[in-house]
């Protein structure tokens, strides 16, 4: 059984995720605008106002209010959605813990915004990086199309009876947010087919009226022990989760994304490069570009990275020669890239080979084809054996 | 690393000099209107020049005038001269010097 | 690939140019890409937009370098040092001006499409919003968009009167702007 073809619109990457959550039926759909995603509350509320989506739209005064509204209906047994960016979910915060405590499957789509420290309104993924901890699934998504589906998938991850874990869907401020692209909108009753797995499943516990039921209460000494180490547990069986669930929107929409990561002509690669988001897209264009010069390029996309998809990484890079990682943050602890360091980890599985960190893209800075060409350069000479800088800031060096 | 940017901030953090950096860009050519002042009507009490956002009122001695190189022509000085002093006049209706 | 630049300031419409632009080369089946970028967001500041058209899936996410076509809404933006840096030779310039085009403005540029979409605008619309009209002088100048196709999609993003204001508007546009070629 296939799904209808989807209604082409051109719409940008905020109406995007919009219609993802309406097309889910959420019970409770409150978000606080912010830049670069205000355009997600502006047409949540539009929906709302033409009667195309009956979620309650709790007017909040702010992202905080905003993610304790949603984490509080979720564990009452809702669908809930949020959005937000940057300084919102750092406002957020205290209640982001808290959903992630209550196991609370909500989902939220991000709009990566510059986060800590110097105020920019800009594009950049440090917002991702400074909630990585926050015991939230993260993913991370590449063009306006990916940032509908990937919404549409995410409640059919959180809300799965082994996960019941909150979702971020990220996608990259101004340069996806504002993108407007050619998307498929599917019909609202492939949607409820997609999701109706759900409805199979034992469902989850929550809160009822007259039922003596608490929830996040509180864990002391080895209660706490043990809801960290399920909470870990859930992580790591959203991995394979992440995958299934691709195959199975893939086999009924007929579009699929690779699940956890993206292989991009990396069979025959003898380097790879590694990045996420919309450069990623970009990334695709310059390996196809140096394969024609005899570069044998390939392209890792990572669009899970929490959890962390060891296995899938080690599985792609194992035999490589050298590794370029293109990142749109900072890990403030080791002086190089986050996605950069996390991987560094895994060098004992794919074997010590050159891993090159990249640093572009902070602050609405373009990672541009002449900076991706420099990449595939300088990991090309690595993998040669020639000697090659850590850490790289490209913008910095030009 | 050979950096070649050279750095906007002399310290290392996000200090700005505003003697500096407070106008600099070109946001003149942001305006749609301009105040324009009735001179009779001005009693030099200064308000217009407190509340410019970017700050850009010259004092002329015995009255203000904004700065049309920085000015955006928000109209708070008009909104809020007390003697109703300042109209915004729409742009096109000057010789555009440039 | 064509790469379209749309240069404007806040306030004229580059940014919703550039999207029904990308609304109108969806009808003829392209694939297409397009986005904005603010350096300050308000009325009367610059605003660039960049849209991407092709025959198969854009995957590039990055602004516009090197333009088959310029679009400037703004003659006041004819200053900017950086506006002709990259263009591609054999390249098309859409220009708002009630004047003529004194002379071929960069070597790379073959042809030229002046129109005075404020005036257009003015008189159709009743206000300076000359993105529509500027749209339908593309679409003549270069060739690369039918006329209906740019009307057809105009209902996408307008309504009622000022749709049909708009309508005109672009239809003019297409009519009445002055093309050269180098």
């Amino acid at each position: 059984m296939k799904a209808k073809k989807g209604t082409v619109r051109v719409i940008t990457g905020n109406a995007a995720a919009a219609y993802a959550a309406m097309l889910c039926r959420p019970d409770v759909a409150t978000s606080y605008p912010i830049t670069p995603m205000s355009e997600v509350a502006e047409q949540l509320s539009t929906f709302h106002a033409e009667g195309v989506m009956n979620a309650e739209m709790v007017e909040v005064e702010g992202e905080n209010s905003a993610m304790n509204v949603v984490a509080a209906a979720s564990i009452a047994g809702g669908r809930t959605f949020t959005a937000t960016s940057s300084w919102g979910l750092v406002y957020m915060y205290d209640a982001l813990l808290q959903a992630a405590g209550f196991r609370a499957p909500v989902v939220m789509a991000i709009a990566n915004r510059e986060t800590p420290g110097i105020l920019a309104v800009s594009s950049g993924q440090q917002d991702i990086i400074a909630t990585r901890d926050s015991g939230w699934i993260q993913i991370i998504v590449e063009n306006c199309q990916e940032i509908l589906d990937q919404i549409i998938m995410a409640f059919r991850l959180a809300e799965d009876y082994d996960i019941q874990l909150p979702v971020m869907v990220n996608y990259d401020g101004f340069y996806l947010s504002y993108l407007s692209e050619a998307v498929a909108i599917p019909a609202i009753e492939d949607v409820d087919k997609f999701l109706d797995p759900l409805k199979m499943q034992p469902q989850r516990p929550k809160l009822q009226p007259g039922v003596p039921l608490g929830c996040g209460t509180h864990g002391i000494e080895i209660g706490f022990m043990e809801l960290r180490y399920k909470h870990c547990q859930a992580l790591q069986r959203a991995l394979k989760k992440v995958d299934a669930i691709d195959a199975e929107f893939k086999g009924f929409f007929g579009r699929g994304y690779g699940g956890q990561i993206d292989e991009y002509r990396t069979e025959d690669a003898e380097i790879i490069i590694l990045t996420s988001g919309g450069a990623a897209g970009t990334t695709r264009a310059v390996v196809d570009a140096k394969r024609a010069e005899g570069v044998k390029v390939g392209l890792v996309k990572l669009r899970l990275f929490r959890p962390f998809p060891r296995e899938r990484l080690v599985k792609a890079l194992k035999g490589k020669k050298a590794i370029g990682v293109i990142d749109r943050s900072v890990c403030f602890g080791w002086n190089g890239g986050p996605i950069y360091t996390e991987l560094r980890m895994l060098s004992p599985e794919i074997g010590f080979v050159p891993i090159l960190s990249y640093i572009d893209g902070l602050a609405n800075m373009d990672i541009t084809i002449p900076h991706i060409e420099r990449v595939v350069n300088e990991v090309n000479a690595a993998a040669k054996g020639k000697s090659y800088q850590e850490v790289t800031w490209i913008p910095l060096e030009e | 690393m050979v950096i070649k940017h050279k750095n906007i901030f002399e310290t290392e953090n996000a200090w700005s000099n505003a003697d500096k950096l407070l106008l600099c860009l070109d946001t003149g050519s942001w305006r749609t209107e301009r105040p324009v002042l009735d001179q009779a009507k001005c009693n030099y009490c200064g308000l217009c020049a407190l509340y410019c956002p970017p700050q850009c009122m010259l004092d002329k001695g015995d009255h203000f005038e904004s700065n049309l190189a920085y000015c955006k022509g928000c109209g708070i000085c008009a909104h809020e001269c007390p003697r109703g002093a300042l109209t915004m006049v729409p742009e096109r209706e000057f010789d555009n010097e440039g | 690939m064509k790469e379209i630049r749309i240069h404007g300031r806040g306030g004229q419409g580059a940014v919703l140019a550039a999207r029904m632009l990308a609304s109108a080369f969806v009808t003829e089946g392209k694939y297409v890409a397009s986005f904005p970028m603010y350096g300050f967001e308000r009325r009367g500041a610059p605003v660039v937009a960049f849209t991407r058209i092709d025959d198969k899936p854009i995957r590039e996410k990055t602004q516009i370098y090197n333009p088959d076509c310029l679009i400037v809404i703004d003659p006041g933006l004819l200053t900017l040092p950086t506006l002709f840096t990259g263009l591609r030779p054999e390249s098309a310039f859409i220009l708002n001006s009630p004047k003529k085009l004194p002379k071929q403005p960069n070597e790379n540029l073959k042809i030229g499409g002046v129109v005075n979409a404020t005036g257009i605008a003015v008189q159709e619309i009743g206000r300076d919003i000359p993105n529509t009209c500027l749209l339908g002088a593309f679409a003549a100048a270069t060739g690369w968009l039918r006329l209906d196709s740019l009307l057809a999609c105009l209902k996408d993003y307008l309504s009622g009167d000022i749709l049909q204001r708009n309508l005109k508007s672009a239809e003019r546009g297409y009519k009445e702007v002055e093309v050269t070629k180098w």
